[in-house]
């Protein structure tokens, strides 16, 4: 297999180590080395991360007077969370856009579907996105401990019922089949063992992490051949230790980062060197993008993007702002991702799985909408509330109200086209058609300057620019990263 | 011989000059029946939010019934009778009615092994048929367009009268489509500018594991799809008087597909919110008014023109309610519970089996007797002749109905 020309190696880059870059970013890649680029990447231009907080712990009521609470106390709690979640997927959204180290947001979101979990609390939902981000290209190991250990996932996965007297395996299988080690590598009696191991393991009010010594069964058990009596702590030191860990996680990273289909040897490769450094994320990436089969014509413009990446992707390479931000979580539900409401606890199932006859026509006039601030006539299903409480309820009601509201009203966008319009500046016109194409795609089976002047408007250069990304964003092509 | 050749000809020529080029001796078929009869179609209509079952389906002479359900109990007299042990819900008037003619059946205890509460997973579950400890990917009717429709150019078997469409849609190679209204579909898919893209793209060679191609071909499907279901639809124009809710809307847009020469086989409509933690009583009735004014027109429809024999409608919901109401008015998630069979061809009417058992819960919860998997097992293969076992991935004992 060949590799794709440098341009569009550097725009593969952009694409698999974030959500695109512009022309000008492309062209500076294009002058340094392929490891000094790779190296800024991997590090960000950020000193720090900014942590995303739409509520406080003091924000939040007292969670032990909830129960005397009156009608319209519980309805203050429930808006809380229900304002709060909506706050924290607009909040995430726009760290995507804006970011200077789009690789962190995009192993974020990676990691948000490989651990997916489902919590209404918007405190718990705060902390588990924290954990995510900060351990993103940092330690697997670090990273598997701070989710297991917070208290969205403990919830979702059951484990307060999990004690001494009553295990409860849920929490366990999860760890074992989804998080580490992937379904068959390991027997059901394992899954019975680690549960007891995971007895206590807990969390407070405020969403603190709770080991509860009482409920712990301190027993001797075998888990992955192995004796003892251990902890919850052991048996993720015990998944970490076993080798089958990193060659399911480097799979996952390999489909996800690199090819759908995937190649068992490379990843042979790749999960034996993530092993052996002791499953540092970091440099599992940088093996990646070093590698030139990486840059390979079929791993190049092969995967399909996420209804988020599309977003996301559209909204860097053009800045706008919304009138309503919360119409990014229309399109996501529209498009059949919404961040923090995964389909189950296995994540989305992503690939081909996006596409469908109507996601596919709407994919392609997003940029229409946006850009020429087209009216959304979709209806999205109903969203059903989860775990069938009276709260959740209500607050799903409140949710699809505003989704009911929003149909057919235009989406408002104040698009700012000068510094995208600025990085075409110095290609000449008759060349203009082809490099918009070039760069915005790194596929391209039909669109040429011929067939794209068409439907220019070239009264001026500015609206020949704009007309020709919209008519290029709006293609097939345009779905594929 | 000329009817099939016509046939043939409708889904395989080009659609806009078929009709013009049609002799006029074959125009005339167009004014009486359009679809020959045996022509067989499923209507799916999901009542999301997980309906409760035991309010649909009283049970009247229970004592257990109304010491769990003081406030929400539907009384005897209020509730209309299907035999000794249980009644119908009183908003469903029209079902009841399909009941005395023999046209409606009712199959109790529906459900699964290690139910899940949870909706989206159960609906998940139900979407695929699959296992409760299994995560699969594709949905039934999507596994049965996988079968019916290898290579074909326009997947149009299946139907969602919706916006978005469902994972029971999805199949591994084929996927439904999901359209609220044809003439909209048709104008979106028919924008000049996608069109020239995808004339221009059919000059090139394709690739099946290309995900480029993929996507083309699926805006190909889309565009070629879409002009057939519009130009079918154009053919019938349904006279009945159908409610002006969603449902109504969308069982009309059935109809009048159903009546037309098409190929679909299935048809998939939602409605909802049978979520009813808080204030049952009222939310339910509103539904179900709505569905039973929509179904009672439908079935006209079809009987008025002849096709009520060739259509079998099934209705589901995620999960069942518990049995016990809770101190709001509302019921929580549940298990078992009921479904409905609706149709002119059915083999066997009436309550199919036992009602719940109210004296043998676990947790409080109906315990299930019949797998859902069965229904879709009979349908499957009793029906739409189907391979049911390769597209469910499991041999299901079929049950009698159809």
């Amino acid at each position: 297999m060949a590799l794709v020309p440098e341009k569009i190696q550097m725009q593969h880059l952009a694409w698999r180590a974030g959500f695109g870059e512009n022309l000008p970013v492309i062209e500076g890649w294009g002058k340094r080395k392929r490891k000094e680029t790779v190296k800024r990447v991997l590090a960000g231009q950020d000193k720090e991360m900014e942590v995303l907080r739409v509520i406080n712990e003091t924000d939040l009521p007292d969670y032990k007077r909830l129960k005397d609470m009156n009608e319209e106390e519980r309805r203050a709690v429930q808006k809380l969370n229900t304002d709060g979640i909506k706050d924290l997927n607009v909040s995430w959204m726009s760290a995507m856009i804006k970011t200077n180290h789009p690789l962190r947001e995009k192993m974020a979101l990676f990691w948000h579907g490989h651990f997916a979990c489902r919590t209404q609390n918007v405190l718990y939902n705060q902390q588990l996105l924290e954990v995510i981000r900060t351990h993103a290209l940092g330690n697997f190991g670090d990273l598997l401990t701070g989710v297991s250990k917070s208290p969205a996932m403990l919830q979702f996965l059951n484990n307060q019922q999990n004690r001494k007297q009553r295990p409860n395996e849920n929490f366990a299988r999860e760890v074992m089949e989804l998080f580490t080690m992937g379904r068959g590598n390991y027997t059901e009696k394992d899954i019975k063992e680690a549960a007891r191991a995971f007895t206590g393991w807990s969390f407070d009010e405020v969403g603190q992490f709770q080991f509860r010594q009482r409920v712990h069964d301190d027993g001797e058990k075998t888990i992955l051949g192995k004796k003892g009596n251990f902890t919850g702590e052991d048996v993720i030191q015990l998944l970490l230790d076993n080798k089958q860990t990193a060659k399911y996680i480097t799979g996952k990273i390999y489909r996800y980062f690199v090819n759908d289909t995937p190649d068992e040897a490379r990843i042979q490769e790749l999960a034996g060197k993530f092993y052996q450094s002791g499953y540092n994320i970091s440099s599992l990436m940088q093996d990646i993008y070093m590698a030139d089969w990486f840059y390979d014509e079929k791993n190049v413009g092969a995967i399909i993007k996420s209804p988020v990446e599309l977003i996301v992707g559209l909204r860097r390479a053009i800045p706008m702002q919304f009138e309503q931000e919360e119409t990014m979580l229309l399109f996501q539900r529209v498009l059949g991702q919404t961040l923090f409401y995964p389909p189950n606890v296995a994540g989305w199932p992503g690939g081909r799985s996006w596409i469908d006859s109507s996601s596919l026509m709407f994919r392609m006039r997003v940029p229409q909408v946006v850009l020429y601030s087209q009216a959304f006539n979709i209806r999205p299903k109903e969203i059903t509330p989860e775990m069938g409480e009276g709260a959740n309820y209500k607050m799903t009601l409140e949710i699809n109200d505003f989704l009911k509201r929003q149909y057919a009203k235009k989406v408002n966008a104040q698009i700012d086209w000068k510094p995208y319009v600025d990085g075409y500046k110095d290609v000449p016109r008759e060349q203009l058609a082809d490099t918009i194409a070039g760069t915005l795609l790194l596929k391209n089976k039909s669109l040429d300057k011929a067939f794209l002047e068409k439907y220019a408007d070239a009264s001026t250069r500015d609206n020949y620019i704009k007309t020709v990304t919209i008519d290029v964003m709006s293609t097939p092509e345009y779905q594929l990263c | 011989m000329l009817i099939l050749n016509r046939r043939r000809f409708l889904q395989v020529g080009s659609l806009a000059s078929a009709s013009l080029m049609l002799p006029k001796f074959l125009k005339a078929f167009e004014k009486g029946e359009l679809v020959p009869p045996g022509n067989k179609v499923l209507v799916v209509i999901q009542l999301s939010g997980g309906n409760d079952g035991l309010n649909t389906i009283i049970p009247y002479r229970n004592d257990i019934y109304y010491r769990s359900r003081p406030a929400l109990g539907i009384k005897r007299d209020a509730a209309l009778g299907l035999n000794d042990d249980l009644g119908i819900h009183p908003a469903l008037k029209g079902f009841k009615a399909l009941y005395d003619e023999g046209h409606l059946a009712v199959l109790n205890n529906v459900g699964y092994p290690n139910p899940d509460r949870s909706h989206f997973r159960s609906m998940d579950i139900w979407h695929t048929a699959s296992d409760s400890k299994d995560y699969w990917g594709s949905g039934w009717l999507g596994r049965y367009l996988d079968a019916q429709c290898k290579g074909c150019d326009k997947p149009t078997q299946a139907l969602e009268i919706d916006d978005t469409l469902s994972l029971a849609l999805k199949g591994e190679q084929v996927k439904g489509l999901a359209l609220t209204d044809p003439t909209r579909l048709f104008g979106t898919s028919n924008e000049k500018y996608f069109k020239s893209l995808l004339k221009k793209q059919q000059q090139h060679g394709h690739d099946e594991h290309d995900n480029a191609d993929y996507l083309y071909k699926t805006m190909a499907e889309t565009v070629s799809s879409a002009a057939y279901i519009q130009q079918q639809h154009k053919t019938f124009k349904s006279t009945a008087a159908y409610p002006n809710s969603a449902l109504g809307k969308n069982l009309k847009t059935i109809s009048e597909l159903i009546m037309t020469d098409i190929n679909t086989s299935v048809y998939y409509v939602s409605h909802g919110s049978f979520d009813t933690h808080v204030g049952q009583d009222g939310q339910q009735k509103r539904l179900f008014t709505q569905l039973d004014d929509a179904v009672k027109v439908f079935t006209d429809d079809l009987k008025k023109n002849n096709r009520f024999q060739d259509v079998v409608v099934m209705t589901f919901s995620e999960f069942g309610r518990r049995v016990a109401q809770n101190a709001s008015g509302g019921t929580d998630h549940g298990t078992a519970n009921n479904m409905f069979l609706i149709g002119g061809g059915l083999k066997e009417k009436g309550v199919l089996n036992e009602g719940p058992d109210l004296t043998n819960l676990q947790d409080g919860d109906l315990k299930y007797k019949v797998d859902f998997k069965s229904v879709y097992a009979t349908l499957l293969g009793n029906w739409l002749q189907a391979d049911d076992a390769a597209i469910l991935q499991h041999k299901y004992e079929r049950l009698n109905f159809v």
